[in-house]
């Protein structure tokens, strides 16, 4: 009780300090509330995840009836997550916003906005009233909007902005109207009248309420098809704002989604099946189009589209696994989504901090632009392999782990009977090794192009490290990331009472049948461990062998070929041009040659490919675009004159006096004749 | 442990072999046997070149692609005998392992500036990339059938009980092979002997390694053949005791060997550009195991 007032204090206080204070105090009352925050709700979080739920119940007012906030391990798990990120983000962000110093006001704005976005977040996890909850949303949806246009001189920064607030604000409606569906029914606010209602209705009433919530919570976690705004908030946000986003942000909606299956008692199996069918479209449509993305930051935004939709293979198999009463589909399944929130929310925030350090460095985040900042960003370079290799779920990394789970849930899934769930299981393997390839070839060319080779640019202002204040927080994520590849153990411990929730067995971990995936897992550890030292070991090898021989430098080999220049480097484009080919009819690739066509061309000459959204063509700009036509054909009305708007109220006004007195004439003359 | 000694064994014989198999085809004496390995230990003496451009990516990348494949080749068993690693779903961790060096390969290969280098690493991405989703729904397709999930297991459980299970067991060969020539850059997919650095995969991506590096890479490149010709090898095992499947393991080494060398000498490189769909053919023979898996298991009627 003292905890929650006080973390509502914090937060009002320093909303309303931050505008009288210098700029520089700003940044540091952000990052000492963010830090506050993430003690206060830490400590009530850490305490449920040792199994002391926290359940307070506020009296609320007329509106909103009583308040239940209550915390058990799911949201323990959702608000230790959320915290980490929030809090590297703001450390971040104090550094990468110097940037932008002499912009007082603005940066108010978006340090009370960052509060507010952290506080509204950690909230939404607790909230179990209906109205509490959707202000706590709109709370983040709309200071999230603020974060995100920062830049709001920009045309493309505004117009994300906007595409994403209007995103957010269905996904907003989505939400209101399955909470008026309960409430109405109900006449209760609180979360608990989910569970009686569906209770008490069919399996399908719950089914479609269940779908309700998962399109609005779809919408913000960017499943497939409902993933457009993703594409073009993460790039127009400044980097710590993007990380926090696709780190944290995002992963709200996959919370919502949990809460929700814990709520309502929906029909497992098919749900499990639709959750399972749309994560791997999901997921195999967010990395085949994030391969062909030239805007790292887009890049970037396509791959938490496809983490996503590995969050949600996870979430498919611990549905079925509710459904068929199996407890290892549920165990592997929920235990992996779970993992790969945390894990993602890691490399994730690192990749987009990374490219924070290569924007202020370079002023560019076009891949095809950059090149050879390795020997200038060595640290950046050097966050940024391992986020790449952590993100392609590559060991000894932590996206191993969680990958690792989830393939195994798949194998379970394997060993489980019927027709429907091996054939959907063997899909789901497919898609998890097609996508593990596929983010091979995507980080390898981003990491490629952007740091190996060299420069394909001339840099006006010589590029130089970001600062040690930035390295910090990048340093702390990568610590937790070798933690949870090194030490998986650990981590998967700590969420068997989370994904207890879902089952009605506690402790389904330290029972003797599912001990192996204890075994699993420390050997994994062990084992990437081995790998790192095996590494270590032949490189002093090497090293000492090496020793007194003889060393030389020259140029790359270039086929005899001595003068090579830059231009001559594999772009990134031609590096992904064999894929391109291949999947050009399944995606849209606006494509502009120009090619030579005299003998000494003297026009320019050249190539540009242009990615472009299928989804977005046929789920947003089709439909808007009909619906412009249609708008279109009243436009005369708009002409810009007064008197003929003035006409317009005159005849609106004239038509509502005369049509029911006319109604009532025709109807007294119809009752006339009916008396005759 | 047996398996891990045996696979080192055999990679010190496998190119030679596959030299001297392709130069009696072709009518010629050929090399010693141990040609391959003794070029391998004189580029350990040597002294290397490095590219100017390169950064500290071209230095680790050979050390780590090495390792990773001495850390796969030590999830292969032998028979009833376990690798150093094993435990249920091992056969991730062995695919992913070898993701890290292929990851570091392709790095180190863009590293170079080079525009050669660059085409083959982008090949090599792309092909590898389509051959792992064959291996798992292969590996899939044997945890259904025998209902474990890690290598020894599975293969210890692999009983060829009816006609159908003949042919899933031929079938995976199919699948094992091709891609063991897909990872290895060999013939169908890849010319290693082609003299024209456009038309390479794998040799063009480590043109500018040298020395100490190079012969890593080499030597990683021979242990890997003798990996995948282990997991063929292992289809065939059961629980045979020990003197029976050292003869078998050499014996399935010594054909795959050879049938890599007669499949060099009387085919073509496929097209570049379809190499692709070639190599995606593999992900549906794999299903078709699969079904055959489904079939054998009465989930049909």
């Amino acid at each position: 009780m003292i905890i929650i007032d006080a973390f509502i204090l914090i937060i009002l206080t320093s909303i309303l300090l931050i505008p009288f204070v210098s700029v520089n105090w700003k940044g540091l009352i952000t990052v000492s509330t963010v830090m506050l925050i993430a003690v206060l709700s830490g400590i009530l979080a850490v305490e449920s995840m040792s199994g002391n739920n926290t359940s307070i119940l506020f009296k609320g007012s007329l509106v909103t009836g009583p308040i239940s906030v209550k915390i058990d391990a799911l949201s323990a798990w959702f608000i230790l997550v959320i915290n980490f990120t929030c809090v590297t983000g703001a450390f971040y962000g104090l550094q990468y916003m110097k940037a932008y110093k002499t912009q007082n006001a603005n940066i108010g704005m978006h340090c009370i906005s960052y509060i507010l976005m952290h506080a509204s977040l950690v909230s939404i996890c607790a909230l179990q009233n209906m109205i509490v909850f959707l202000i706590a949303w709109e709370t983040m949806a709309l200071s999230s909007f603020i974060l995100v246009i920062f830049e709001y001189t920009k045309r493309e920064t505004i117009n994300a902005g906007i595409n994403f607030l209007i995103q957010s604000h269905v996904c907003i409606l989505f939400l209101t109207v399955g909470f008026i569906w309960v409430s109405m029914r109900m006449n209760s606010y609180d979360f608990t009248a989910i569970s009686l209602f569906t209770s008490s209705q069919p399996i399908a009433a719950a089914n479609t309420l269940f779908l309700c919530f998962f399109i609005g919570f779809a919408i913000k976690s960017g499943f497939v098809p409902f993933h457009t705004w993703l594409p073009y908030a993460h790039p127009a946000a400044p980097s710590h704002v993007s990380g926090v986003m696709s780190g944290v942000i995002i992963k709200i909606g996959i919370y919502g989604m949990l809460r929700m299956l814990l709520l309502i008692k929906v029909d497992y199996l098919a749900i499990g099946y639709f959750i399972l069918g749309i994560s791997i479209l999901s997921g195999v449509y967010g990395v085949m189009i994030a391969i062909i993305q030239h805007n790292l930051k887009r890049l970037l935004a396509y791959h938490s589209i496809e983490n996503i939709g590995i969050i949600g293979i996870g979430i498919g198999i611990g549905c079925i696994g509710i459904g068929k009463e199996n407890n290892l589909l549920v165990l592997f399944g929920f235990t992996g989504a779970l993992l790969h929130t945390l894990n993602h929310s890691l490399f994730k925030s690192l990749l987009f901090y990374c490219t924070g350090n290569i924007y202020q460095a370079t002023h560019t985040l076009d891949i095809e632009k950059l090149g050879g900042i390795t020997k200038i960003l060595k640290h950046t370079s050097f966050l940024f392999l391992i986020a790449a290799l952590a993100i392609c779920g590559l060991p000894p990394f932590n996206g191993f782990v969680s990958e690792f789970l989830i393939y195994n849930g798949l194998i379970a899934g394997l060993h489980d009977t019927g027709k429907a769930l091996l054939s959907s299981v063997v899909v789901g393997i497919f898609a998890l090794s097609l996508i593990g390839g596929l983010a091979i070839l995507c980080f390898t060319k981003a990491f490629g192009t952007v740091f190996l080779g060299t420069s394909r640019q001339v840099f006006y202002q010589t590029p130089k490290e970001a600062s040690i204040g930035k390295l910090i927080p990048m340093y702390a994520i990568v610590v937790l990331i070798m933690a949870i590849g090194l030490f998986p153990m650990v981590f998967v411990k700590s969420l068997s009472l989370p994904v207890s929730l879902f089952t009605s067995n506690k402790f389904l971990l330290v029972r003797p049948e599912f001990q192996f995936i204890n075994v699993s897992l420390s050997m994994i550890g062990i084992w990437a461990m081995a790998f790192i030292f095996l590494v270590g070991l032949l490189y002093l090898m090497r090293w000492k062998m090496t020793l007194n021989r003889s060393v030389n430098y020259n140029t790359t080999w270039g086929c005899g070929y001595f003068s090579s220049t830059e231009k001559m480097q594999y772009t990134a484009s031609s590096f992904v041009r064999a894929y391109r080919k291949l999947v050009e009819p399944i995606l849209s690739i606006h494509k502009n040659k120009k090619p030579i066509t005299e003998i000494f061309p003297t026009t320019k000459c050249g190539q540009e490919t242009h990615p472009y959204d299928l989804a977005e063509k046929w789920f947003i700009d089709y439909p808007i675009n009909r619906l412009k036509t249609l708008l279109n054909m009243f436009a005369f009305l708009q002409n810009g004159q007064l008197q003929f708007y003035i006409l317009y109220g005159v005849s609106f006004i004239t038509l509502i006096l005369v049509v029911p007195m006319v109604l009532n004439y025709i109807f007294l003359l119809i009752n006339f004749f009916k008396s005759l | 442990m047996i398996s891990f000694i045996l696979i080192i064994l055999t990679s010190i014989f496998f190119t030679g072999i596959l030299i001297r198999a392709k130069s009696k085809a072709a009518g010629r004496k050929g090399p010693s046997i141990l040609q391959p390995i003794k070029d391998i230990i004189r580029l350990f003496k040597k002294g290397s070149v490095f590219s100017t451009t390169t950064s500290f990516i071209f230095q680790i990348a050979p050390s780590i692609y090495f390792a990773s494949v001495i850390m796969a080749i030590m999830v292969i068993p032998l028979g009833t005998y376990k690798g150093f690693i094993s435990f249920e779903g091992d056969f991730v961790f062995f695919a992913y392992i070898l993701g890290v060096g292929k990851f570091f390969n392709i790095i180190s290969a863009l590293d170079t500036g080079s525009s050669f280098e660059g085409m083959g690493a982008s090949r090599e991405a792309l092909f590898s990339m389509f051959a792992e989703p064959a291996f798992f729904i292969l590996l899939g397709s044997f945890a259904l059938l025998t209902g474990h999930s890690s290598f020894q297991e599975i293969f210890l459980s692999l009983h060829f009980g009816s006609y159908i299970s003949y042919i899933l067991g031929v079938l995976a060969t199919v699948v094992l092979f091709m891609i063991a020539l897909v990872e290895n850059s060999r013939m169908p997919f890849d010319d290693p002997n082609t003299h024209l650095e456009l038309t390479m995969v794998h040799e063009v991506m480590i043109l500018d390694n040298s020395g100490f590096d190079l012969a890593l890479i080499l030597s990683a490149t021979n242990l890997k053949f003798a990996m995948y010709g282990a997991l063929i090898a292992n289809l065939y095992m059961g629980s045979f005791p020990l003197y029976l499947t050292i003869p078998i393991f050499f014996g399935v080494q010594l054909s795959f060997a050879i049938a890599i060398g007669l499949l060099e000498s009387f085919t073509a490189r496929f097209r570049m550009n379809h190499n692709a769909q070639y190599i995606l053919i593999l992900s549906s023979v794999s299903l078709l195991i699969f079904l055959g898996v489904l079939l054998v298991l009465g989930q049909f009627n």
